[in-house]
């Protein structure tokens, strides 16, 4: 019998795989195979976030993945010609080594996406092999205080944005005396620079599912919603096909494993509104209702979803879960640096030789992230701006490279870490339309709320046209626009009114050329 | 909008008889209506309210906050174009202004045959490969002008 005969060969079908062309490497794979009278295991996994070497390919050869990359389908019969299915593979220029061992992969502390392009995320099979249900299976001999005590031990903070400690969040959930509780999972993934959310959706999406229902178990909520953002149609099936493989083997229903406990989920699609990220917004969202925010108290823990004390997290936040609960909170606590403990997947965007998924502890520095995991600009131009957080982030200048990922730090330098997403950008990038587009993108995404919000950004896209227009002279537009950023900071109830000027004063502070002010004005806050 | 155009009452009718007592039953519908329909035909909005026991302008005004809900039919190939900050980064604009010359028509516009519209979308959550757009459904990444007329040619509905 040949080795070849036994081969299993992965191809992602992940959707940013999926962009670059993985189902026709896949059918071209299947082709050929069938073509040479070979027998091959096709199995789609999810990506491991190496997106410069999408589509990936791996065979697994004596129990070593070997990774081949980026695939074409035009490089599948050279593939099949140099062996990559024998014992003792050939050689071929795409060829990787084993994937575990590409450094972007060997440098990373994986705990959310350990599995992610590992396994097959439909299969309940893969992920109990792959150490699965461990969490949850601890989980279901805890009192719901005790599961709430190990979130707080852990120090895990909601890795949505905000930040906030979700010990505390469910902490406040469970001493509700109200019988109707409600598991809420923060899925619309508006941030622009950001995927790991998707990723996690449609590659390893059970590991979602288990730390939303120890949240059930923790707080006492038999439902649980995900409230998907209608961009991602490939992490709709995914959810949709893997919550029916979970029910159909009693890790969610009535019954959760035989406990006599009930939790079930229910997937609901958004409708294009960046909006409904804020949580209260995703309230009125998933109750049918236009996706405007509400004002605060009372805080969804006490009056959430219908009117129900509602633990809300962010997808990455509920996917740390399952690790904390095997493990125990003061393991996960013992990663990171300062008040930001564990790991943070970092997304690494924008004009980046090696853009893609990092998960790492806190304490990285932007600089080692974009250098030596992501290698430097992709056009080889020297980096000139780096925006983080999404697009109510700040833009840093190459200087402050040193900044490290904490979410204080972040907070000191005049900016935040939002959702982890680090867009790069090289000395090409206009700031001062950088700053408009981020007036531009409020103006659309308003909910209409707050009139600084609605109003003062359409005038503050004006302002930044008059500025661009007029770099010359642009010092009394640029004090209008500092006053009309101090408003809209000020008067606006959520983050997005609120914090729109953060990219725009960031660029304006850090970038002062663009707008027509000399570099020396670069000291003025 | 042409008052000829003929919409799909049953269906609407059907939609909402299933979804009307699913939580947050509005959002559903019209989700499901848009899928289904490919737009949300203004008529349908009182037969949606009687069925919820809502006012037409609750409908209504559900229906109008969403940039996803349609309110006129759709064009019979739909592109996508994204223009947030990692896909400029890596030159959304000039794959945007080579795409509007392409197909004639701006963001947010249906050319005259009703054959192509263009819109603007910010973030696919495909920044790791950008630029990125959706030709009919298909999503993709690193775009090119050259890659984006080659994927046009294989998607194009015609």
């Amino acid at each position: 019998m040949s080795s070849a005969a036994s081969a299993t060969i992965f191809v992602p079908r992940d959707s940013g795989a999926l962009s670059l062309g993985a189902d026709s490497v896949a059918a071209a794979i299947a082709a050929e195979a069938s073509r040479r009278g070979i027998a091959v295991k096709l199995i789609r996994t999810g990506s491991r976030g190496l997106y410069w070497l999408e589509p990936m390919v791996e065979v697994e050869i004596a129990g070593v993945r070997l990774a081949y990359g980026p695939v074409g389908s035009a490089d599948v019969p050279s593939l099949f010609e140099s062996g990559f299915l024998s014992a003792s593979p050939g050689g071929h220029p795409l060829a990787l080594g084993p994937a575990e061992k590409i450094p972007g992969i060997a440098r990373q502390h994986r705990i959310v996406f350990a599995r992610a392009g590992v396994t097959d995320p439909l299969s309940v099979d893969d992920y109990l092999a792959h150490g699965g249900f461990r969490g949850l299976a601890r989980a279901l001999a805890m009192p719901g205080a005790a599961i709430v005590g190990e979130v707080a031990r852990a120090n895990l903070r909601g890795r949505g944005g905000a930040a906030f400690p979700a010990g505390i969040k469910w902490k406040t959930t469970l001493e509700q005396a109200d019988q109707t509780k409600y598991v809420v999972c923060n899925a619309d993934e508006g941030d622009s620079g950001t995927f790991a959310d998707r990723m996690l959706m449609e590659g390893d999406p059970l590991l979602l599912i288990e730390g939303m229902t120890i949240a059930g178990l923790a707080i006492g909520a038999a439902q649980g919603f995900i409230y998907l953002r209608s961009e991602y149609p490939h992490a709709l099936r995914t959810l949709t096909a893997v919550i029916a493989a979970a029910e159909a083997r009693g890790y969610l229903g009535n019954n959760v494993c035989g406990s006599g406990r009930a939790f079930n989920l229910d997937v609901v699609v958004g409708a294009g509104a960046y909006i409904c990220g804020e949580e209260t917004a995703m309230l009125e969202s998933l109750e049918g209702k236009r996706g405007m925010v509400r004002y605060k108290p009372p805080v969804p823990a006490v009056a959430g979803l219908f009117g129900r004390p509602s633990v809300i997290n962010n997808v990455l936040t509920f996917a740390s879960v399952p690790a904390i609960i095997e493990h125990g909170g003061e393991a996960y606590n013992q990663l990171g640096v300062g008040r930001s403990r564990g790991t943070i997947p970092l997304q690494l965007a924008g004009n980046v030789a090696r853009p893609g998924l990092v998960e790492v502890s806190f304490g990285l520095s932007l600089r080692e992230l974009i250098y030596d995991f992501g290698g430097g600009t992709r056009s080889g131009r020297p980096l000139r701006a780096v925006q983080v957080g999404g697009p109510l982030g700040a833009y840093f200048p190459a200087a402050m490279l040193d900044l490290k990922i904490d979410y204080e730090a972040f907070a000191e330098a005049g900016g935040l870490l939002g959702h982890g997403g680090v867009v790069v950008f090289d000395d090409t990038v206009d700031l001062a339309r950088m700053a408009r587009y981020a007036m531009e993108f409020c103006a659309i995404e308003s909910c209409g709320k707050c009139t600084p919000c609605r109003i003062g950004s359409t005038r503050g896209a004006e302002l930044l046209d008059r500025v661009i227009d007029n770099r010359a002279g642009g010092g009394a537009e640029l004090d209008l626009l500092r006053e009309l950023c101090d408003t809209m900071a000020a008067g606006s109830l959520c983050a997005l009114g609120g914090l729109t000027p953060m990219p725009v004063m960031s660029a304006l502070r850090h970038f002062p050329e663009d707008f027509g002010l000399p570099a020396a004005a670069a000291a003025r806050p | 909008m042409d008052s000829s155009e003929t919409w799909n009452k049953d269906a609407v009718a059907a939609i909402v008889d299933s979804l009307r007592h699913a939580p947050g039953a509005l959002l559903r519908i019209l989700r499901r209506v848009q899928d289904d329909l490919g737009w949300i035909p203004p008529p349908a909005l009182p037969l949606i309210a009687h069925g919820l026991n809502l006012s037409r302008a609750e409908v209504h005004g559900v229906a109008s906050f969403y940039h996803d809900f349609r309110h006129t039919p759709p064009a019979r190939n739909v592109i996508r174009l994204c223009r947030a900050e990692s896909c400029q980064a890596l030159g959304a604009e000039a794959l945007a202004r080579h795409v509007r010359g392409r197909l004639g028509v701006g963001f947010g516009e249906t050319t005259s045959d009703r054959e192509f519209a263009l819109e603007a979308v910010y973030c696919l959550g495909n920044c790791a490969c950008s630029p990125a757009g959706v030709i009919n459904g298909q999503l993709l990444g690193r775009l090119t002008p050259k890659t984006f007329d080659d994927a046009l040619e294989s998607l194009v509905r015609r």
